[in-house]
């Protein structure tokens, strides 16, 4: 540890000097756009697919989409999520003739993978809530997906929030493997800067505490919008 | 108005219903009692729909919504119904619990309309002068349904007294409060009869009287209801027909005063006898 001074000095001349931030900040930016950007897909894909699950199934129509979804969301938590990244951009993409950047293919794949972890989140949500609420709903005349809008669905999200916050948190961090289909994120910008310098232990240790801050300034985001969600509740 | 023909539910092989037969005219208010497990509610339910009968007709307005393939949510905009939890929208300011369904539906009702309109717009352009169609007329706006809805609102909390609880959460109310207002979140889609399940059953007895009151009120104002209770006083007072029901059938039906006063089926008999003490 004698030498930890100079490497942090070699460190920052590489950060600052040989322009390594303008990698940082690049590689920050490509890995909140991933992770946001699949969540709210995620969220999306999630939300439909829950709705589809808890239909009741009298008709075939519901069965048949049910059946997709199981299928579905076996698929996608059934594999690690890098083997999906490979197999999109090194299988299908060139099979269906499709061009798409290493960032773009690792959006698709993100939201598709987090919307079938969301879908569970989502189906215990609208679980929890009390079947008395769809009942009222549809007692007045507003049909399923109108009271699943706007009575049952809102209140399952201020149910799941806290777990909706993990996954987003655990989407930031598995955002660490795109590197795998050339998008670049932090790791790639930090890894630059170490193989530049032949010094990988600051870079690294950089890395780690960006990674804690944003999972910390995320929790706190989290926090408040529960703070607002729960005006209904007596719980403040 | 109501015509039940045969209805029958079963869950599985437990036969709940088995053939109930009854015809509810406009402004009646029929009350139905049982002991537990007597499919009164099961009865109840069916005639909206929220259990799907599985034999038998219901006949509302002339149209059988017993039929799967009816549009069920057209003709439960004419039934209201009021719940023994009260099931008011947690999420929905009270005021926003009774506005919610008829805003909902009148815009929907407008959004189609303007649609159709669109259609014979984009059909006229390939007709003569004679045989264009004329456009549908349009007699309001979402602002228009909006103002009139919270204006009915507004007119509905006042009669029972809870005006300045319009914009508070229905968590903060008390239970007799928030029956009274899911009986007028019902009231506010003008229903053609209303149907209630058990409204008093979860309630402090302190709290059962304002709600049985806004009960008669409506009563008086000819208001058809379907009434599932325990409250025999309520019945004899304000019911114009009186039906028991045990093990999925009618067993007796009759105006209050014959139906307490002279009980001819011996289950009935030995039902009043436990009850009436």
């Amino acid at each position: 540890m004698g030498n930890f001074p100079q490497k942090v000095d070699r460190f920052i001349e590489s950060f600052i000097a040989q322009n390594g931030y303008v990698r940082v900040l690049e590689g920050l930016k490509n890995t909140l756009f991933i992770a946001v950007l699949g969540l709210i897909i995620g969220i999306l894909i999630g939300t439909l697919i829950a709705a589809v699950r808890v239909i009741p199934k009298y008709k075939t129509l519901p069965r048949v989409l049910n059946g997709f979804c199981s299928f579905y969301v076996g698929l996608f938590r059934g594999t690690p999520i890098v083997v999906q990244l490979l197999v999109f951009y090194y299988v299908m993409l060139p099979l269906m003739g499709i061009r798409m950047t290493g960032v773009a293919v690792s959006v698709l794949v993100f939201g598709l993978n987090s919307g079938a972890y969301i879908s569970e989140i989502m189906r215990s949500g609208i679980l929890s809530v009390d079947l008395g609420q769809m009942e009222a709903g549809r007692a007045v005349g507003l049909s399923f997906g109108t009271t699943m809008m706007k009575i049952v669905i809102p209140q399952a999200v201020k149910n799941i929030l806290p777990t909706l916050g993990n996954e987003f948190i655990a989407l930031i961090k598995e955002t660490s493997v795109v590197s795998f289909v050339g998008a670049a994120d932090l790791y790639v910008a930090f890894n630059y800067m170490g193989s530049n310098t032949y010094e990988f232990m600051v870079p690294y240790l950089v890395m780690a505490v960006i990674y804690i801050l944003l999972v910390l300034i995320i929790s706190l985001g989290i926090k408040l919008m529960e703070r607002s969600l729960r005006k209904s509740d007596r719980r403040h | 108005m109501i015509d039940v023909i045969n209805l029958e539910k079963h869950f599985g092989d437990n036969k709940v219903l088995r053939g109930i037969n009854i015809t509810i005219d406009k402004g009646d208010i029929v009350v139905v009692i049982g002991p537990s497990g007597s499919g009164k509610s099961t009865f109840l339910r069916c005639l909206n729909c929220m259990e799907d009968p599985t034999g038998g007709q219901i006949i509302f307005n002339g149209v059988d919504i017993a039929d799967m393939k009816v549009d069920i949510n057209v003709h439960r905009r004419h039934m209201g119904m009021v719940f023994q939890h009260f099931n008011l929208f947690n999420n929905k300011t009270v005021i926003q619990n009774i506005m919610l369904a008829p805003v909902y539906l009148a815009c929907q009702d407008l959004r189609r309309l303007k649609r159709k309109n669109a259609w014979i717009r984009l059909t006229n352009l390939f007709k003569g002068g004679k045989a264009k169609k004329e456009l549908l007329p349009i007699k309001t706006d979402k602002a228009a349904i909006k103002a009139a809805a919270r204006e009915n609102a507004l007119s509905l909390l006042k009669k029972i007294g809870l005006e300045d609880k319009a914009d508070v959460y229905p968590s903060t109310l008390s239970g007799g409060q928030k029956q009274r207002v899911a009986i007028i979140r019902s009231l506010a889609m003008n229903p053609d009869v209303i149907l209630f399940d058990e409204p008093t059953s979860a309630l402090d007895p302190e709290m059962v009287g304002e709600v049985l009151d806004l009960m008669k009120a409506l009563a008086g104002e000819g208001m058809t209801m379907i009434i599932v209770t325990h409250e025999m006083g309520f019945a004899k007072e304000v019911a114009n027909k009186v039906i028991f029901m045990d093990e999925g059938t009618i067993l007796e039906s009759a105006p209050p005063a014959e139906f307490f006063g002279a009980p001819k089926h011996p289950r009935l008999k030995e039902f009043l006898s436990k009850v009436l003490v």
